[in-house]
């Protein structure tokens, strides 16, 4: 029994941007709670906790998720990327090189959901029209841009990369 | 870009380089108020009250301060008490009575969601348990949550000792009665009787506008310790972190030199991170539990307890003669406070007619206290609402006057030299260029054709602000310079004011590193607010810089042996001397450790010479008759921006304001029910524009220097979300033929218009 842990604890083991991680939670975490307190990993933000502002996307198991309506307790065993996990150690993600020369962030609270969001959507749709690109998009709010500087470095990055290919 | 005057060659204003603090807002490394971790940090949370307006007749915190985990309950009374006063918050004032009152509610809650009770316990899940274990005693009251209502004798009273502040001529003291009318203003300008008399054509129309949220997408958070010295060390998302120190200092009653304010990244503020909600009562907590403790609002707390701007009704009468003058106009602002007066209406007052030189003319402006949230600044903070209704009626008259509507504000245009509603002559002001621009834009002149499609322009003024600012500069021995900052960055000064660092000096943007520092690292400088940053701090960047070029060239004739005015600082960097000697910035920088020693310097400056703001909307909708939804076609927004520093920014400034202007116009609205409780607190229900709401948004700067700035600079960050309200009312008005008064103009609205009864 010596190894029992508190009883609202939960361990769980999932792989995080690529590294298998083991960590204890509170059965009532969220993974966006898990990531940031459990874990440390902050660049995913709380702006709404009711999945309304997708300032917390993260991809988990290939899918784009909103981490504040996820429990931690279902990742157990799966794969999530959250923005720590896109630049190489060599380079940043073509995103998120767009996302500075295109000056797509202001504040910047919302950019690790949109960068998280946008991988999603060029995973799946590597040459999005503007228009795929603002409705796959519509789920993250960004209150300081317009979405017009998004969006377009949003489809430069699709270009870099599809030319890159 | 329309250059209007000579243009200065910049080597590095104008140019649009990756912003300092990118990479690190782009990996997720930046670090934000909810991202400080301390060892030994307690969790908090607020309780609120259910009732728009209640006696609190008791509060029993037992059952909570027992449950395990809980280290900390405050209540309002564990507060020292505020004497009333008047505190500059650097974009508003406030009364510190009333600001302890707004932190922690004494005898009365007086809005849905205003705070009652606190607590800190070891995990976030904690303290939320404990607020449910809090005991609170309500009688319940009648609210009044309506602008006009408010001010109706049978109205509710929310504070008995409240009595009318009368800041104007002519208008008749009321009785000595307990009232929600905070204050009335009046600005006076010719003879009103006069002008009306003399005008051939007199529209008079009302306007109403809906509470509207700033809708920072980070929640206010504040971290404090409060150390066994009595030393307060506050990390928190602010606009002002001196701002910070002087409101915990006050209500906290502690030497403001007690209190370090060190703001952290911040996810927009929009003049709503400019008060505070959440410090003290977190150095409270800290105080009480000797261990630091964050506090974090819930997005419903957000919507419920924090900003709102003004809900407002407006009265705007304007007269004109057959050619187009205008003769004389009235406006009548009435503006929500929420439930503690100062509301913006002053500045609203003095907007109101401001893009327009007219010879009478008289604005007057009540603050009026509601059962809401006080509200706070918010992007040109009163402006919206009054040149709203005053741009309404401008393309009203257009058409009575069967004039071309940008033809007749030309016709009118404040121009250097004409007068404001105050009497003051305007400096160098670019109305006309800009509505030159807007009139000649393809935009403009282009045909538009389709179903249920129109288009609408309007006019916008914002003062734009000067005040402190201090940095302090450093040149390293490799070239680069460091830039430490008092201003928080929200959205590119870091790279607008180094840039102005690195054009002084003839280096490049990426050799100066601008770091936001604490309030004990740095010289007082003013809120981030006002589109006074890039102003005022770019013109202390520039002293930094010139006090730079003037070190080096005197350690250059050191090194030369030669007398300083031999010595000539080049724009490019180059500091050159007698006989072709020459040295590159950073070869100099190399020596200055072995020929005296480094340079540092520091500069504060007091600015009162802002560049005022205008801008020129033009919008094309097209409203559909099934939804009662109206789409943006087209937007183009037009804007003198002074000099553009980082064109980038500037733009997305724009684009960011027209996009909060369409909230408002057209989606955007606080809903309270018949008791004062709001209804729609979260991003899903108070509905902001998305990705798929908006087109692409044309920016066309217009660049007229301000004289009152070494670069010309004037604010760019505001003036942009006054013209999309009139614009689009104009727009809906030209596709279906139906004029709205009221904002917003959702759905709903249009539908009830259109569908048969």
């Amino acid at each position: 029994m010596s190894n029992r842990v508190k009883t609202d604890r939960i361990v769980i083991t999932a792989t995080i941007n690529g590294e298998e991680r083991t960590f204890l939670a509170d059965e009532r975490d969220s993974l966006l709670e898990a990531l940031r307190e459990r874990i440390g990993l902050t660049g995913a933000k709380e702006g709404c906790n009711n999945g309304n502002c997708g300032a917390c996307a993260v991809i988990l198991d290939g899918r784009l998720v909103n981490s504040c309506c996820v429990m931690a307790a279902e990742v157990q065993g799966g794969t999530v990327t959250t923005v720590e996990g896109l630049a190489t150690p060599e380079a940043l993600h073509p995103l998120q090189q767009a996302f500075l020369e295109d000056a797509a962030l202001q504040c910047g609270i919302c950019t690790p959901g949109f960068l998280v969001a946008a991988k999603a959507l060029l995973d799946h749709h590597p040459r999005p029209t503007e228009h795929e690109a603002r409705f796959w998009l519509a789920g993250n709010l960004c209150r300081c841009t317009g979405y017009d500087k998004i969006i377009r470095a949003v489809l430069n990055a699709a270009d870099e990369m599809s030319n890159g290919r | 870009m329309v250059s209007t005057e000579q243009p200065k060659q910049y080597r590095v204003i104008g140019s649009r380089p990756i912003r300092h603090d990118g990479v690190d807002k782009v990996t997720g490394r930046a670090e934000y108020g909810a991202d400080v971790r301390h060892e030994g940090m307690l969790f908090g949370a607020v309780l609120r009250s259910p009732h728009a307006h209640a006696r609190i007749k008791r509060i029993d915190a037992s059952k909570a301060e027992a449950l395990p985990g809980v280290k900390a309950v405050v209540t309002s009374a564990d507060f020292p008490g505020a004497e009333e006063g008047d505190l500059d918050l650097g974009e508003g004032r406030a009364n510190p009575r009333w600001l302890l009152d707004n932190l922690l509610a004494s005898d009365k809650a007086l809005y849905h969601g205003h705070a009652v009770a606190a607590v800190a316990a070891t995990d976030q899940h904690t303290a939320e348990d404990a607020l449910a274990l809090i005991q609170v005693d309500y009688e319940v009251l009648p609210a009044v949550i309506d602008v006009r209502e408010a001010m109706l004798d049978t109205a509710p009273i929310l504070h008995p000792e409240l009595r009318t502040a009368i800041r104007a001529r002519g208008v008749e003291k009321p009785a000595d009665k307990p009232t929600n009318l905070a204050s009335h203003l009046r600005l006076e300008k010719g003879d009103l009787d006069k002008g009306f008399a003399e005008a051939d054509v007199i529209i008079e129309r009302e306007y109403e506008t809906a509470m509207f949220h700033q809708g920072y997408i980070e929640p206010q958070n504040a971290t404090a310790f409060w150390n066994r010295d009595g030393e307060v060390t506050v990390w928190t998302s602010t606009q002002g972190a001196f701002s910070v120190r002087e409101q915990v200092a006050t209500i906290c009653q502690v030497p403001v030199t007690r209190v370090k304010v060190v703001p952290m990244e911040i996810g927009g503020g929009f003049g709503g991170k400019i008060g505070i909600y959440l410090e003290p009562v977190a150095a409270l907590l800290s105080r009480k539990s000797g261990r630091p403790v964050k506090l974090w609002m819930t997005r419903e707390a957000v919507f419920q307890a924090t900003g709102p701007t003004s809900a407002t009704y407006s009265r705007v009468k304007i007269g004109a003669k057959r050619d187009g003058t205008i003769t004389a106009a009235h406006a009548y602002l009435a503006y929500e406070a929420g439930a503690y007066p100062g509301s913006p209406v002053g500045a609203g007052a003095q907007c109101a007619f401001a893009p327009y030189n007219i010879p009478n003319q008289v604005v007057d402006g009540l603050d009026v206290v509601v059962n809401g949230p006080k509200t706070a600044a918010y992007r040109a903070p009163g402006a919206p609402a009054a040149e709203y209704a005053v741009e309404a009626v401008l393309n009203e008259l257009a058409e009575q006057l069967e004039m071309d509507p940008m033809e007749l504000r030309l016709k009118n245009a404040s121009k250097e030299g004409t007068t404001n509603a105050a009497g003051q002559p305007w400096p160098r002001i670019g109305a006309v260029e800009v509505m030159e621009a807007v009139k000649n834009h393809p935009h403009y002149t282009s045909e538009l054709t389709g179903e249920d499609v129109g288009r609408g322009v309007a006019m916008g003024f914002w003062f734009n602000g000067g005040m402190e600012s201090s940095s302090s500069a450093t040149v390293n021995a490799d070239g680069k310079v460091s830039l430490i900052l008092g201003s928080t960055d929200i959205g590119g000064t870091r790279a607008s004011l180094a840039m102005q660092l690195a054009e002084t000096l003839g280096i490049t943007s990426d050799d100066v590193k601008p770091h936001v520092v604490d309030t004990d690292s740095v010289g007082f400088t003013a809120v981030t607010g006002g589109s006074r940053t890039t102003f005022a701090g770019g013109w202390a960047a520039y002293e930094l810089g010139v006090q730079i070029r003037d070190r080096m060239r005197e350690r250059a004739a050191r090194i030369w042996e030669t007398a300083v005015d031999k010595v000539e600082y080049r724009d490019d960097g180059t500091i050159a001397g007698p006989d072709g000697k020459q040295l590159s910035f950073q070869e100099l920088a190399g020596k200055l450790s072995a020929t005296g020693g480094m340079i540092a310097v520091s500069a504060t400056v007091r600015m009162n010479t802002p560049g005022p703001a205008y801008a020129g909307h033009i919008v094309d909708v097209k409203v559909d008759r099934d939804t009662g939804k109206v789409e943006i076609l087209r937007y183009t927004a037009v804007q003198d921006v002074g000099t553009a520093i980082h064109p980038s920014y500037v733009e997305g400034q724009i684009q960011g304001g027209v996009a909060q202007g369409i909230g408002m116009a057209l989606t955007e609205e606080y809903f309270y029910d018949d008791e004062g409780r709001l209804r729609n607190a979260s991003f899903l229900d108070y509905r902001m524009p998305v990705a798929n709401d908006l087109p692409m948004i044309e920016t066309v700067l217009v660049e007229v220097p301000n004289p009152g700035h070494p670069y010309g600079v004037r604010g760019v960050g505001e003036v942009p979300i006054v013209p999309p309200q009139p614009a689009i009312q104009q727009a809906v008005y030209d596709a279906i033929g139906v004029r709205f008064y009221k904002t917003p103009m959702s759905p709903r609205v249009i539908l009830e218009e259109l569908l048969p009864e």
